[in-house]
């Protein structure tokens, strides 16, 4: 475990960045995280980042294929959005746990 | 965890479809797509009877086979009688069971893998040797497929440092 400090806040996360407690997460976060990671937010960004927040919650195992069908993003905007890892990065920025899904 | 970063990371994977069994088309389409998801470039190179995972017609009607098959189960665990792998329409039941299974763990069906693919920028091609035999055309294979090419040609592409070329 590690702490990170993000918008003035300190948050916990695991070796690799990602949130041990989601509840820690709002949206200026995001745009800090976003920053480091070298991504600029845009409103898009934040709605698929909210979209991911919902799914998490209802206990789902997230896929690329499920939020391509969200209605959200299609799969081809997701990696425009997230590149060089669509559902690591955008879970990451979502403040949720490492996804663990195969597709 | 941080032993794997200090390794330079994967950054391209080639991975070549030769046989046109369920599974054997869903673990090559499984490997590209999980290599595009982690950022890494990749190419899927389908030859032989591999080529039902890319033919239009065929795609979404991949058998796993009831014969011949050590691994077959029954639902509970017990041996596939290799018989009852014989008789019609078991090997197709079977096989749209498994598909069932693979769906409700969001595997998608092969058209809409090979487009989840593409969105996400990993290429898909056609051996010409094997087209040729099997005598397909272009337009008998999905849309997905970039083009048709020779094994020479795809080892054009395998240049570059951290490349794997994986054979199923």
């Amino acid at each position: 475990m590690a702490e990170k400090n993000y918008a003035g806040k300190t948050v916990e996360v695991t070796e690799d960045g990602y949130f041990t407690n989601p509840a820690d997460w709002n949206e200026e976060i995001a745009k800090e995280m976003a920053t480091e990671a070298g991504i600029e937010l845009t409103d898009k960004h934040l709605e698929v980042l909210n979209y991911l927040r919902k799914q998490f919650e209802t206990g789902e195992a997230l896929t690329i294929r499920k939020v391509g069908k969200s209605g959200v993003v299609d799969i081809k905007g997701l990696y425009q959005l997230f590149p060089g890892g669509p559902l690591k990065i955008s879970s990451k920025l979502a403040g949720i746990p490492k996804p663990t899904s195969c597709v | 965890m941080s032993e794997h970063k200090a390794e330079t990371p994967l950054k391209k994977v080639l991975v070549i479809c030769a046989k046109g069994a369920l599974e054997d088309v869903y673990a090559a389409l499984v490997m590209a797509n999980g290599a595009v998801m982690e950022g890494i470039e990749a190419k899927l190179f389908f030859t032989f009877f591999g080529l039902d995972g890319i033919t239009k017609k065929r795609m979404n009607k991949l058998h796993t086979a009831t014969l011949g098959n050590p691994a077959m189960r029954m639902p509970g665990g017990m041996q596939f009688p290799s018989l009852l792998g014989v008789l019609p329409g078991v090997e197709s039941g079977v096989s749209s069971m498994m598909r069932k299974g693979m769906d409700d763990l969001d595997m998608p069906p092969v058209d809409e893998f090979l487009e989840m693919i593409t969105a996400g920028g990993g290429e898909v091609f056609a051996c010409k040797l094997a087209v040729d035999m099997f005598k397909l055309k272009k337009e008998d294979l999905s849309d997905e497929v970039k083009d048709i090419i020779t094994i020479g040609q795809f080892y054009e592409m395998a240049g570059g440092e951290n490349t794997q070329i994986i054979f199923t």
